[in-house]
């Protein structure tokens, strides 16, 4: 080499500097005027060193633009190398001088006919690199011939340069024709030709995904086949990464490629390997897994996969994060080679961490007493994250393999014991883990945690703390310190942590509701006046709710049990793993995501999936959806347990702020009400000034306001004298939630209650002040059917005027205007009174209420149902229709009260067969209440007989067509259901009159 | 594809740089110093996303080499080439160090122009390369029409390792076995791990097109022929051959022959190069058992005591045998006795450097040393980082033996039995590591 390098310096004969590096140096002023005169010189010699300091220059960042005429000038040369510079100049600078680039084509024009396969090959090869228009126009024609040199060394540069071209104009490489010039390499005597026309092809054919430009049939798989065995390593990989591409017809073809992929996996090159690999991953789908060769197949993957892992580290990685990959899709290839994972002292950390990765994914039964020792040692080492991991792996082992659970937890006590910080906390946050797949197996731990409770200053491991100590609240004798310990700097914690202790204290606080009242209470004011975190807020809110309305629900919810946790929580996606399968070796493999999650444009958009496998993917339960349905499945039956208890204790003793100062609730809504009062009347109590009466309550005087999920009974063991005595002691049950748990802004007034009315108020509440029942509005025509009209709307009966009262909503582009209104004929002969009074014009996005007058003497069709009405609206833009039944209580009139003689006759007129019975079910409301309610909508009762504790109301009705509907409506106190028995000399209308019942009683 | 290759020394300023992409920017050469290069912490993965560029980098010395690519490329590919022209460099002018680089940038454009096309990598044998990228300046008349196209049908032919026309007075070659043994014990004496991965090196001086067959004791081949021979045969073969896990060839390797039959046949590259790598995993023969003895006394003193015993043949002589101690971070002093070498303790090492320049086999000797600390009120423990191992042995430790290796050259007439034929054997240590 020394020689060579001797024989160099010998070739230059300048001066005393004699290497290259002195090109390096060169920083004066006017140095561009020198290079100018020094590239116009005579001599050869002179000149390309020259062009060697301006390439010199160029390395290092320096703009030598400026010369590009005089090193153009240079390139008309017979010496070859300094032909070379010239060209690298060229590439480099052409496109910020378009112009004068041209100025090179006839060199390269010229170069591309030159007797030399090697000069020809470089004209072909540079003038692609040359991204001007101007250029490549002059490139199609040296390059077809080119294509089709006689020599290979010229043609395997060609095909590549029609990659080039094609990247700089897509349309003129099709439009010339080189693509099938291309698909014509693919069958070449030389293999390198073919190889790069294959690496072409497949770059060219991933911009035109659904091209059929690599035309994959069985012919050219067995060219590529060929080829395969004779080409350079860099022309394997890329025919392999081709074949990869391809689905074979059958099994049989599969098997048969994969037969001659095969012997690619003892190649040299771990690329190589990769490659073949990812084909026979591909196949193998397809091929039977009773076949003998399937089994074969399987056993020889391993060897190579674990021999890449004594390739240099950056390969190694890349192995690793492949095999990461591979051990997922199928974990019976690798399950017996752990031991080769094992991490070395002087890996390179990322080799660690993946092989770490790939430990743990190997865990079994049958080696992890061997993977446990490892991992212990590694918890020792020096490189923080490393550690961290180890100690998270142990975690998972625990949970992974069962058997070795307890001495998973052995060895993290054993590391906690070493007081190393960061250990600690992973070590803590791991056993979370361990508790939530064990529960109630290894809390004898449990004080050994506690002791380090000071050291925890991570988010996670103090959360992980905190999640344990409410888990574990009945356990932990001093939990409630624990937990006020952590409250002090609430502010201060990450949300994790936040979230974390207000739910662990309000599950301490459900099993131990005595002692812990006022750090209840004090968590949430906390998260919900003070945090501006509306995850934290929310959560507050409906821990407060749910505390304060039902705690037994309350109990229910919070302290459920919870699913246990999967065991592998860290498994890819099982398309995404398909995808990545289909990826091996690449970019992608490596960095676990698909190539559109970083390759810009359209390249890689594709998405590649394993062949045969549609469906196949085994969803993994995720723990999160199962704990919903188990709330929601859990049994409504209440068994009297401390829930109940508390429940009472609750309401019982939180109930006196708002009887005492706020209307007494309506005994009607009972115990329930009494704990909805709580919030309301509560918060105000405590918003507002404590000498004055606080304000009406919000909501205990509605008794239309949204049911909550269900009363609790009473529970029958305690009588509330015996459960008042048991909370005198307790000042702090006394305060309730309506003390004050803080000093409170004043404005937060607003916000609060206004919150709580809005989480709350789901929708009741129309039509109330005027008496009459209306449904709330619903949409009548969506704005798909009606070019961006919507229409919502419903009926009402406001001063014995039926009304049709519509939210008109513009959800197109423009303005609407010149709106009307028609109706179809209908049963009852209901009509607009009046023109739809829309005065302005609806702008975009705009909605306009409309109340419309109606009338019942229309043209009278009977419908079906009864009580449907089609209707057709009209704007600028077109006519709409659509139908709508609208409750036949908006034509009950207020006359429709009988005289109770009458109605006896009637009653008895009316033949029996026309009664009908319906029930009413769930309706709490007594029989006055009842009466009174339906009065508003002019059902009139006209007596009252009380017989067996049942309350019979006899009831008449009038409707705009002079129909008399009677009925009779049993009411027995204690019982929900109600009967209703309506008779009417028209029977029809019974079916519409009883939802009017039920409409108006249950609203 | 790769989209561009830079080369900078170990400040990060640029040596060479070489875009072959559009989408590479000049920028991304400044991107790559500033995120890695410049990056205070270690670094943690050879490939490294900076705004949707991705870099992979390899190190020699304190040189680094970065390919960039914005496109999902075979990354075995990309790492496979930079360590290919770090072999092709290295060939060229020798140590990749920042002089040399500077010293021969022309050369390394040229050869980057040539072996890698649009960012696909063209044949990079450094034999091919040789005989039409020399850096004097030749001009294109110099070959003949008849040279030319042998230049061209090398570079893209099947044997692009090598030229046809190769004559030696004396037909010769070498071939070393060269074995790295690794171990992981635990301070039991339990093996946790042990492999060999061994390489197969030919120095290869034959003239013409030769064809080789190479042959050695593989269990799967000596079984194979005891089936078809005495079954006293394979008893007697059986003993000596052994079970190889993997293995690799060089290109020059007919794999799909290695797969069907399990020979292995080639034209050989002309020089030195590598035929093959393997991996064993059983049977090795672990030449050094280290027993380490650590004991605490106290906060402030700690006692080790270290055995080796020697485990091959009497009349070998293994060489360079060096044991490491590692020692903890807050050492203040350290008393050595050995009994055999030299030890020493090397502060700025953290670590008893115990050296022995030759030990016959079945021998053993220890070394004692009581090492003083200081009190430190670092609450982290020591690590105990294990107790490794270097030394040479004249023999495989996996127990491969070459059988034969066949020369073929139908066209010359020189004969196999012509061919002067050397076989070496040596065994080193790879990570031969004992915990305590």
């Amino acid at each position: 080499m020394q020689e060579w390098a001797n024989q160099l310096c010998e070739n230059r004969q300048f001066g005393s500097k004699m290497t290259d590096s002195k090109y390096f140096t060169t920083t004066k002023k006017g140095e561009i005027f020198e290079l100018k005169a020094e590239l116009n010189s005579d001599k050869k010699e002179k000149k390309k060193e020259a062009v060697k300091k301006v390439i010199a220059s160029m390395t290092v960042g320096k703009d030598v633009s400026a010369l590009f005429p005089d090193v153009v000038n240079c390139m008309q040369t017979d010496n070859l190398e300094l032909k070379k510079l010239v060209y690298l100049y060229l590439m480099n600078y052409a496109k910020s001088q378009p112009d004068m680039a041209i100025m090179a084509v006839n060199t390269f024009v010229k170069d591309c006919e030159d007797p030399n396969p090697l000069i020809r090959a470089l004209a072909v090869r540079t003038m692609g690199c040359i991204r001007v228009d101007k250029i490549t126009e002059y490139l199609c024609e040296p390059l077809r011939k080119c294509l089709k040199d006689e020599d290979p060394y010229v043609r395997k540069t060609a095909a590549v340069c029609v990659a080039k071209l094609h990247d700089i104009n897509a349309q003129l490489v099709e439009d010339q024709g080189f693509l099938d010039t291309l698909k014509d390499l693919i069958s070449d005597s030389n293999p390198m030709v073919v190889a790069n026309a294959v690496a072409a092809l497949s770059e060219i054919a991933e911009s035109h995904p659904n091209s059929n430009l690599l035309d994959l049939n069985p012919q050219t798989i067995n060219k590529l086949l060929t080829a395969l065995n004779e080409c350079t390593e860099w022309g394997q990989i890329f025919i392999l990464d081709c074949l990869a591409n391809y689905t074979p017809r059958d099994d049989r073809e599969s098997q048969s490629i994969c037969e001659r992929v095969t012997p690619r996996l003892s190649h040299a090159n771990s690329a190589v390997v990769l490659s073949a690999v990812k084909v026979l991953m591909k196949f193998m789908e397809m091929l039977p897994k009773d076949l003998d060769y399937y089994g074969t197949l399987l056993k020889k993957l391993a060897p190579p996969l674990v021999t890449l892992l004594s390739a240099e580290p950056e390969l190694q990685y890349v192995a690793l994060r492949n095999i990461n990959l591979i051990v997922q899709r199928r974990p019976e290839i690798l399950k017996h080679e752990m031991k080769v994972f094992f991490v070395k002292y002087n890996d390179p950390i990322y080799v660690k961490l993946e092989k770490l990765d790939i430990m743990i994914r190997l865990a079994s039964q049958a080696n992890i007493a061997q993977v446990l020792a490892e991992l212990k040692e590694y918890a020792t080492e020096v490189d923080v994250d490393f550690v961290r991991k180890a100690v998270r792996a142990i975690g998972r082992c625990a949970i992974k393999v069962e058997q070795s659970a307890e001495r998973c937890v052995s060895t993290l006590l054993d590391l906690i014991q070493t007081k190393v910080n960061y250990v600690v906390q992973e070590a803590i946050v791991v056993i979370k883990d361990i508790f939530r797949k064990y529960p109630n197996k290894y809390e004898s731990v449990i004080a050994t945690l506690c002791e380090n409770l000071d050291s925890l200053d991570e988010p996670e491991a103090r959360a992980a703390m905190i999640w344990i100590v409410g888990e574990y609240a009945e356990r932990i004798d001093n939990a409630d310190e624990l937990l006020e310990s952590f409250l002090e700097g609430f502010h201060d914690e990450s949300t994790q942590v936040q979230l974390q202790l207000l739910t662990a204290i309000v599950k301490l606080f459900l099993k131990k509701p005595t002692e812990t009242q006022e750090l209840v209470q004090q968590v949430l004011s906390l998260a919900t006046q003070d945090s501006d975190n509306p995850d934290l807020r929310d959560r507050g809110y409906i821990y407060w709710r749910l505390l304060s309305t039902d705690p037994v629900a309350a109990k229910e919810v919070v302290l459920a049990e919870k699913p246990l946790i999967s065991e592998e929580t860290d498994l890819i996606e099982p398309t995404l793993l398909e995808e990545l399968i289909c990826h091996i070796g690449t970019l992608a493999s490596v960095y676990h995501k698909p190539p559109s999650a970083f390759v810009e444009g359209s390249r890689g958009v594709q998405h590649k999936r394993l062949p045969g496998s549609a469906g196949s993917g085994e969803s993994v339960e995720s723990p999160d959806t199962g704990s919903a349905a188990g709330v929601s499945d859990a049994p409504p039956a209440v068994i009297p347990s401390q829930g109940d208890l508390l429940g009472d204790l609750l309401n019982l003793d939180l109930a006196p702020p708002a009887t005492t100062t706020g209307p007494p609730p309506p005994t009607s809504s009972g115990m329930q009400m009494g704990a909805m009062d709580l919030l309301g009347g509560g918060l105000d109590s405590l918003m507002g000034d404590e000498s004055e009466p606080p304000p009406i309550p919000l909501r205990t005087d509605t008794p239309q306001s949204p049911q909550l999920p269900h009363q609790s009974p009473s529970p029958p063991d305690y009588s509330p004298t015996e459960l008042g005595g048991d909370l005198g002691g307790s000042p702090a049950m006394g305060a309730g939630f309506g003390a004050p748990p803080a000093a409170m802004p004043a404005s937060f007034n607003a916000p609060v209650s206004g919150g709580l009315d809005d989480l709350f108020d789901l929708g009741g509440g129309v039509g109330m002040p005027s008496g009459a029942y209306s449904p709330p509005k619903s949409i009548w025509l969506p704005a798909m059917k009606a070019k961006g009209l919507e229409i919502s709307g419903t009926f009402a009966r406001r001063a014995g005027v039926v009304q049709m009262e519509m939210t008109l909503t513009n959800k197109a582009m423009s303005v609407m205007t010149d709106f009307a209104i028609q109706f179809n004929r209908n049963s009852f002969g209901l009509a607009p009174a009046g023109p739809l009074q829309v005065l302005t014009p609806v702008s975009p996005n705009q909605s306009i209420e409309v109340a419309l007058p109606l009338n019942t003497v229309g043209p009278v069709m009977k419908m079906e149902p009864l009580n449907n009405l089609q209707v057709a609206v009209k704007n600028n833009i077109d006519v709409f229709y659509f139908s709508c039944q609208y409750p036949i209580s908006m034509l009950f009139v207020e006359d429709g009260k009988m005289e109770r003689q009458v109605f006896l006759a009637t009653w008895k007129d009316i033949p029996n067969d026309n009664e009908s019975q319906f029930q009413i079910k769930d309706c709490h409301l007594s029989s006055d209440a009842a009466s009174s309610k339906l009065q508003g909508s002019n059902i009139f009762t006209i007596a009252k007989r009380t017989v067996d504790g049942q309350d019979m109301l006899y009831q008449s009705t009038k409707l705009t067509n002079g129909i008399w509907v009677l009925a009779e409506l049993r009411v027995q106190a204690g019982n929900p259901n109600y009967t209703v028995s309506l008779k009417c000399r028209a029977p029809e209308v019974a079916q519409c009159v009883f939802q009017s019942y039920e409409a108006v009683l249950k609203n | 594809m790769i989209g561009g290759l830079f080369i900078y020394n170990h400040k990060g300023e640029v040596l060479i740089s070489r875009v072959y992409r559009d989408d590479i920017g000049r920028n991304a050469v400044d991107a790559f110093r500033v995120n890695v290069i410049h990056a205070r912490q270690q670094v943690r993965s050879p490939v490294t996303n900076i705004a949707r560029t991705s870099f992979f980098h390899v190190k020699r010395s304190n040189i680094w080499l970065a390919a960039a690519t914005k496109q999902n490329v075979n990354a075995a590919m990309v790492f496979e080439f930079l360590y290919k022209m770090c072999d092709v460099m290295t060939a060229y002018f020798g140590k990749i160090s920042e002089e040399n680089v500077k010293n021969n940038f022309v050369l390394i454009y040229e050869l980057l122009d040539e072996i890698l096309d649009f960012g696909y990598p063209q044949n990079s044998e450094t034999g091919a390369l040789k005989t039409f990228i020399t850096q004097q300046g030749i001009k294109s008349q110099h070959h003949s029409k008849e040279e030319q196209s042998q230049i061209t049908s090398q570079v893209t032919g099947q044997i692009g390792w090598r030229r046809e026309g190769i004559k030696y007075r004396r037909n010769e070659l070498f071939l070393d076995v060269l074995e790295s043994v690794n171990l992981l014990m635990s301070p039991q004496g339990q093996v946790l791990s042990a492999h060999v991965s061994g390489r197969v090196v030919m120095k290869s001086y034959l003239s013409g097109m030769p064809e080789c067959k190479f042959g050695m004791n593989d269990k799967i081949v000596i079984d194979k022929q005891g089936k078809g021979g005495g079954s006293e045969d394979a008893a007697k073969s059986g003993k000596q051959s052994i079970a190889i896990d993997d293995c690799t060839f060089h290109q020059c390797v007919r794999l799909s022959k290695f797969d069907s039959e399990r020979s292995i046949s080639f034209i050989p590259p002309d020089g030195e190069y590598e035929l093959m790598r393997y991996r064993t995993t059983k049977d090795i023969i672990l030449p050094f058992r280290v027993i380490p003895l650590v004991r605490e006394v106290g906060r402030t003193k700690l006692e080790v005591k270290v055995v080796i015993k020697s485990n091959f043949k009497s009349s070998l002589l293994a060489q360079k045998i060096e044991v490491r101690v590692p020692t903890p971070l807050n050492t203040s002093g350290v008393q050595l006795i050995c009994m055999k070498g030299k030890a020493k303790y090397k502060a700025s090492e953290n670590a008893i450097v115990w050296k022995i320049k030759r030990m016959a086999g079945m021998k053993e000797s220890q070394i004692s040393a009581e090492i003083e600390l200081l009190p430190t009120n670092d609450k982290k423990k020591w690590a105990r980082p294990p107790i490794s191992m270097n030394f040479e042995v004249p023999f495989a430790p996996s127990g491969l033996k070459v059988r034969y290796l066949k020369v073929f050259e139908p066209k010359l007439n020189y004969s196999d039995h012509d061919v002067i034929k050397w076989v070496r054997y040596i065994g080193r240590s790879g990570i031969y590591e004992t915990r305590c």
